[in-house]
């Protein structure tokens, strides 16, 4: 859709400053505003503006659903499932996506100028959670005039986000899809994340967060970090399958510390390209966002009661979907949104899908859980009557 | 053909006509527009014709994956899910009907399951097989060995039904816990109807039986 108040920016998509008239109050007490959003946009909204889905990205993802990456030039994050035809159906919904705040493609983050100081904010950004990713998400739909979303969906810290709307604004939201997430960070995915950050925070060319300044960029912090997290994504069988402890290249090990393994050698190079097309200051930021989530814990400790807003049962579908060989957002954290769900007796579908390849799967080719989706959505516009897909 | 025709093709596909016998009884006992829980839903057949013909608000727990992929992806709204431990989460009178076919025989606490079902159900619907069927009286007092027939066709060693019940012993249990069979089907082998009653002529000539429970 073509938004006359966005700002042209050298990358697909738009951006649009929100916050301005009045900034926006962060969970964290602090303000922040004006601030910007980077997005994209793929179908087109019909008239009576009810066939919006918001497709919300993981931690290390953005607004790129389906362009070729303006960084790295690799092709959409979501091309599996979003598009004409797919499961999200671009001839069907118009489709938004946009990059969090406190990200670095383009919303205002760390790496963007303060204002203020007329410098980059570096650790002078305030501390953002889900919850104001998801007030930022609010206000863009506001500005492009949709009142309620047909779906909001989404992986990992895009499940997160889509719990959240689901609970902030029940009323906004027909159908919620939140995929191989939860509603609480774990001991150990905090862990795995403090990890990271230390990592990046022992780079001395972090430079105590004002490498922008210095011109320097802690590069090795962050592929490390980056490297640890990777691990998290894949599971066991799948690292065995497509590795093993085959060699790199070499007929035997070098006893040495070069990328003998086939596997050290993949991990290094996950590192080196991520530092290409990411902040460090960010991963501080959007790690320490999941970190912070907690649905229960807003709602007297008792999740049901998140789906319960004045005391009414949510109306908003549900539709969960989690990987038996995910370690990082195990089913057993579905499950218990699902139970949460049933304690109201809210409108819910959940299906664990049989793959072995750890919690990326939301993003690979799953025949399953695009079929699951697809039906899904295809019962909620029904119910919402929206029409069938154009003829081509 | 678009994946969308494909949908709703099979949607069109299924109507009573095609549902199981004992799954179109349970369909009769439903009033159109309710809000309905069936539990061990399967593939979805039931609570797609209540679905489509009665308009009711369906909703499903299955333990089987393929059962769930199959109902979420014709656009039913199903969890993966074990009835003895996740009836608990349901809050009291949460639907006008939870449904559970076949099924009660299987479970490890019938009773508790029962008393979930009237629960959370402002009725439940329960259909048994009859282990006082003649047939299967007939087959252990003659060959002393443990029935198998059509309708209960495992080895003792193999069968998830390690609760079978007659009609009278179901009915019993449902006084019991202080319920009220408010109807009953009783079906013949044929799966033809024969009575509505569910005294000893039932419990002998029924091979199965459809209950309609409350619990007031």
């Amino acid at each position: 859709m073509a938004d006359p108040t966005a700002e042209a920016v050298p990358f697909p998509g738009h951006r649009v400053t929100l916050g301005a008239d009045r900034p926006m109050r962060l969970d964290s007490g602090a303000e922040l505003g004006p601030f910007e959003v980077a997005y994209q946009t793929y179908g087109t909204l019909n008239e009576d503006r009810s066939n919006a889905v918001l497709v919300c990205h993981a931690l290390t993802g953005d607004h790129f659903v389906l362009d070729r990456h303006p960084v790295t030039g690799k092709s959409g994050w979501w091309e599996m499932m979003v598009g004409p035809g797919k499961p999200v159906d671009t001839d069907r919904y118009f489709v938004i996506c946009s990059n969090v705040i406190g990200g670095c493609m383009g919303s205002t983050g760390p790496k963007e100028t303060d204002p203020a100081t007329g410098q980059p904010y570096g650790l002078n950004f305030p501390v953002i959670t889900i919850g104001d990713m998801v007030r930022a998400q609010k206000l863009l739909v506001e500005h492009l005039g949709i009142d309620q979303l047909f779906c909001v969906i989404g992986g990992s810290m895009g499940g997160m986000q889509v719990l959240q709307w689901a609970v902030a604004y029940p009323e906004s939201v027909f159908a919620a899809v939140p995929i191989a997430t939860a509603a609480r960070h774990s001991a150990q995915n905090i862990a795995f994340h403090e990890v990271g950050r230390q990592a990046i925070m022992a780079d001395p060319e972090w430079c105590g967060g004002g490498y922008l300044l210095e011109d320097r960029r802690p590069r090795a912090g962050l592929a490390v970090a980056r490297m640890a997290a990777h691990i998290t994504y894949l599971s066991e069988p799948a690292l065995h399958r497509k590795f093993g402890r085959n060699l790199q290249n070499r007929q035997s090990v070098t006893y040495g510390f070069d990328a003998d393994f086939q596997v050290e050698s993949y991990l290094r190079h996950q590192g080196i390209t991520f530092v290409e097309r990411f902040d460090a200051n960010s991963y501080l930021y959007i790690t320490r966002a999941m970190d912070y989530f907690d649905l229960a814990a807003d709602h007297g400790g008792v999740l049901a009661n998140a789906f319960r807003p004045q005391g009414k049962t949510t109306p908003v579908r549900f539709c969960l979907a989690s990987f038996s060989s995910d370690w990082l957002f195990p089913t057993s954290e579905s499950r218990a949104v699902v139970h949460a769900l049933n304690a109201v007796a809210a409108n819910v579908s959940f299906v664990e899908v049989r793959t072995d390849k750890g919690h990326d799967a939301f993003l690979l080719d799953e025949p399953e859980l695009h079929q699951v989706i697809r039906g899904f959505l295809d019962g909620c516009a029904e119910h919402r009557g929206l029409a069938r897909r154009r003829a081509p | 053909m678009s994946p969308l025709d494909d949908t709703a093709s099979r949607l069109a596909a299924r109507s009573a006509r095609d549902i199981r016998f004992d799954l179109k009884l349970i369909a009769d006992m439903v009033e159109p527009g309710s809000r309905v829980l069936d539990v061990g839903c399967g593939d979805g057949a039931l609570l797609e014709v209540l679905t489509r013909e009665k308009g009711v608000d369906g909703r499903g727990i299955e333990l089987s994956m393929d059962g769930v992929h199959q109902c979420v992806a014709r656009g039913l709204s199903v969890i993966q899910g074990d009835a003895e431990t996740d009836l608990k989460d349901y809050p009291a009178g949460a639907f006008d009907y939870v449904i559970l076919s076949q099924t009660l025989q299987a479970m490890r606490e019938p009773r508790a399951v029962l008393g979930h079902l009237a629960r959370i159900g402002r009725r439940a619907i329960v259909s048994v097989p009859n282990f006082g069927y003649w047939r299967i009286r007939l087959q252990l007092l003659t060959r002393g060995r443990m029935p198998v027939t059509k309708n209960l066709g495992y080895q003792w060693y193999e069968t998830p039904n390690i609760h079978l019940c007659t009609i009278a012993d179901f009915v019993e249990l449902v006084r019991d816990m202080g319920l009220r069979v408010e109807r009953s089907v009783i079906v013949n082998r044929a799966g033809r109807i024969t009575g509505s009653d569910h005294g000893w002529l039932a419990n002998l000539m029924g091979e199965q039986g459809v209950f309609l429970v409350r619990g007031d």
